[in-house]
Formats: C-alpha cells, structure tokens, sequence
C-alpha cells in the first residue's frame, strides 16, 4: 500500500540541505517564545526526520552537538538537551526503517513517542539534580511539535523531489 | 587484519555502543556542571556559538516591534511624554530630598564610626526574553561581561528587587528571577524589623517566607524589605508584600506567602546593580573566604593557586 503511494524514487540528499535545515531549527527555539513549555522543539524535530531518513549520515554524534548548543543557548544544565537528544536519535534509527513504512497519521504516533520520551529523559535529569516538576503541560509542546512532522516532511523532502515533467518528457 | 569487511560495509560501532558512549559523556558533563560547576569554560565557548544565531533568531521580533512602534500614535507618545515630564519633576524633588538625607546620614554614619554605605554602581539592561527553561524562572537580559556586569549581581527595577544574576556571559547574561525555587533573598518585614528569608514558590509566581514560627508577628499587607545580612543586596529595597498567612495547629511553622513589588514577570528594563559588598570575613572563616555570597567556592581558590 505504502509502496503504491510513493510514486517516484528521491534524489539524494545534499549534506547542505541538512545543516541548513539544523541551523533553521536552532534558529526556530531560540525565538522568544512567551510559553516556553508549550513552544515545540525543531531541533528534536529536525533530528528525528533526519535519523528516520538518513540514518547513516546524521546520527548520535549530531545529536549530541546540537544538544549541546542548545543546552548553552538555553542556559540550562550541561548535557540535559545533549543526552535527550543522543537517545532520540538512537530510538529514531532503530526505528527509521519501520516508520517509512506508514502513511503521516502513524508516522506521527511514532515521533510523538519518540519526542516524549526524549522530553522524558530531560525531565529525569532535572528532576534528579533538584528541580520542580513544572506541570503536565511539560509534555504538550513534544504533542505540538508532533503535528508539525507533515508539514516539516514536505518541506524538507521538497529539494529531493525531481520535477515530475522531467519524467513524462524522458525518452529512455 | 585480513578479516576485516571491506570498507563500503563498516559501519562504525554499534548503535547501542554509541548511545553508551554518547549518553556516558553526558551524564559525565551533567555532573561537572551541576554538582562541581567545572563546565564553565565549555560553556562560555558554546554560549559564543550559540549567540549569533540567538541574535538572528531576535531580529523577526525586533523588526515587529520596530513596525508597531512606527505607527504608534503620535498623540500617546505626547501624554507620555508630559506625564514622564511631570514625574520627572517630583522624583527630582525627591532625589534633593534624598541628597540631603544622604549627606546627613553619612555625616552621622562617620560620627558612631560605621561603615559607609558603599554608592553602588548600576547598569540599566533591557530583558531580552525569557528563558527557554520550563523548569527555572530565569530572564536572559542584554548585559554581559563585556559591558562590567558582574556574577551575583543583584538585579532590581523602579518597584523593587527582581532577581539576582546568576550566570553572566560575554554579551548577555541569566537573571533568575525572585520566584525562582532555588533563590532566596534576606528580607525584613517593615513594621517590625523581623529578618526572614523568603523562597521563590515556583509557578505560582509568589514568594514564600519559611521557616516562621506559627506564632510569628506577621500580617497580610505588611511589606517585607531586603535587610542587606547577605552582603549580595543593598539594605532596604522592597522585595514583596504579605498576602496571606496561613497558621495551622498541626505545623510547627507558619505559611506565608508574598507578592514580589516588583515586575518580576513583566518589567521590560531593569538595573544590574554592582555586587559590592563591605561584609567582615566570618570569626571562623578560612582568609581566603572573601564575605561575599559565592556559590563556588572552589573557583577563587583554584584561580589562586
């Protein structure tokens, strides 16, 4: 069925488009949000739709580096975003070839799981070095970021995508 | 050597050994930074990284507000301009009055031989935004080393204290603000010179004064004051109001809640005050112990050594 569905092959990815897209993410959370538990996070995002499509070139170690940045950008512990991260990324690839299977609905059940729990781990480690458990809501901004994964697989699918009209004017 | 697979079917390491090793260097990180503070100079290099994209990711914002204030209307910008103008002239009143009061107390100060209170410097900074960190109340303002703000500065406005600031950067730096769980300020309820120290309490926005007798001499209302014991802020700045006092039979402890006076969670601009501090060494402190409040100890004495 999923087969039948995706109709032409992509082209391969350019290593530019996805630093491009990171540095879009990382732009993204820094904006100024006015309810930060409620603000999703495109780098988590971003992540995850690189791991699941491109497992060998984007992984654990990208993972890491960006959550560090993010953690000094945020100004919160050290290796609080950097360890949620690594482990998004580990779940992602284990699951990277299962998930292309699905059509958007399921693929979204998926990546809301994978970004609570990697909002999971974060609250693990603040909540063991002392902080208060700040709300519920904590677990609504992975659920939001969630319902951005179509628009973000369109959009960042779209340079791989060769012009249909190229095809029906090919002679082979 | 020979049974290695050919080169376009290495792979590295295994998934599950790069989560150990990258998950080990974390937890190793997070432990630096949170119980010794060693992570300090990765950090400062990071925070540089990360600060042109945060300045990039400001400009949207900035140009909004530049298009709002553009078409703002010309006659609110005239009513605020005269009612600047009339406060103007009564805080200056006030500040004469002040300049007086001033050189009498410091005259009377030098006659019983007290120390004089130390002129603090301040610095006006903008709150930028606030932190991206649902657990900590924290505001990034636009102040850093670079400009002479300095770690553990007291931060106040027109109304009061806000907060302290608690990790300063090149350009930037962290404010956690009065409601924040992990900070506390020295406080002296007005009308009767009773010294506390109040909490944060977290989301609710409110402070808590712990530690009080149920029995305690405070009321609704009353206004708690900074009382300067901890040397980091200045004496007699307004921290909060009482809102409500809750004695139990069953606890040993009264609870009492305040208001902050100041915009803690609103203000747009605010003082960084200079953390100067004139406090006398503890009786049994160490010589290298300098009085003032720091957290890390270990930081002064490693650069001394």
């Amino acid at each position: 069925m999923a087969l039948e569905r995706r109709q032409h092959l992509l082209l391969p990815v350019r290593g530019g488009i996805i630093v491009a897209s990171f540095a879009c993410a990382l732009l993204l959370n820094f904006l100024p949000w006015a309810n930060a538990t409620l603000a999703p996070d495109f780098v988590a995002l971003t992540l995850a739709f690189w791991c699941v499509r491109q497992p060998r070139r984007v992984g654990l170690a990208t993972g890491w580096a960006l959550g560090l940045l993010v953690d000094a950008g945020d100004g919160v512990l050290l290796g609080q975003h950097a360890l949620a991260y690594s482990a998004l990324a580990f779940a992602a690839i284990a699951l990277s070839r299962r998930i292309q299977w699905f059509d958007l609905p399921a693929q979204m059940l998926h990546v809301l799981l994978l970004l609570e729990g990697a909002q999971a781990v974060a609250l693990c480690v603040r909540l063991a070095t002392g902080a208060e458990f700040p709300g519920w809501s904590l677990f609504a901004g992975p659920a939001i970021a969630t319902l951005l994964w179509p628009l973000l697989s369109w959009l960042l699918l779209l340079p791989q995508r060769r012009p249909a009209a190229l095809d029906e004017r090919r002679t082979l | 050597m020979e049974h290695t697979p050919p080169p376009f079917f290495v792979r590295g390491p295994a998934p599950l050994v790069r989560l150990a090793f990258f998950a080990s260097l974390s937890l190793t990180l997070l432990v630096l930074d949170a119980r010794f503070g060693y992570a300090e100079s990765i950090r400062t290099v990071l925070a540089l990284v990360a600060y042109p994209i945060q300045q990039a990711a400001r400009l949207p914002v900035l140009l909004a507000e530049g298009v709002a204030g553009y078409f703002g209307a010309q006659s609110r910008l005239r009513e605020e301009n005269e009612a600047l103008r009339a406060r103007l002239l009564e805080a200056s009143l006030d500040a004469q009055r002040y300049e007086s009061a001033a050189a009498e107390v410091a005259s009377l100060r030098r006659l019983i031989g007290a120390a004089e209170l130390l002129d603090r410097k301040s610095i006006p900074a903008e709150i930028l935004y606030a932190g991206r960190d649902p657990y900590a109340r924290k505001v990034v303002v636009d102040r850093g080393t670079q400009h002479g703000v300095r770690q553990g500065s007291p931060v106040v406005d027109q109304s009061g204290i806000v907060g302290q600031l608690t990790r300063a950067h090149a350009f930037v730096s962290e404010v956690t603000l009065l409601t924040d769980k992990g900070q506390a300020v020295p406080v002296q309820v007005l009308r009767n010179g009773l010294r506390a120290i109040a909490f944060g309490d977290g989301a609710s926005g409110l402070l808590e004064l712990r530690y009080m007798a149920a029995n305690v001499d405070v009321e609704s209302g009353d206004l708690l004051v900074t009382s300067g014991l901890d040397g980091t802020y200045p004496p007699g700045l307004p921290v909060a109001s009482v809102v409500r006092v809750e004695r139990d039979a069953s606890s040993t402890f009264a609870r009492v809640l305040a208001q902050p006076t100041a915009g803690v969670e609103r203000g747009r601009y605010a003082l960084v005050l200079s953390p100067g501090t004139r406090l006398p060494d503890y009786p049994d402190a160490a010589a290298d112990k300098k009085g003032a409040k720091s957290r890390r100890p270990r930081k002064p004495a490693a650069d001394g050594s």
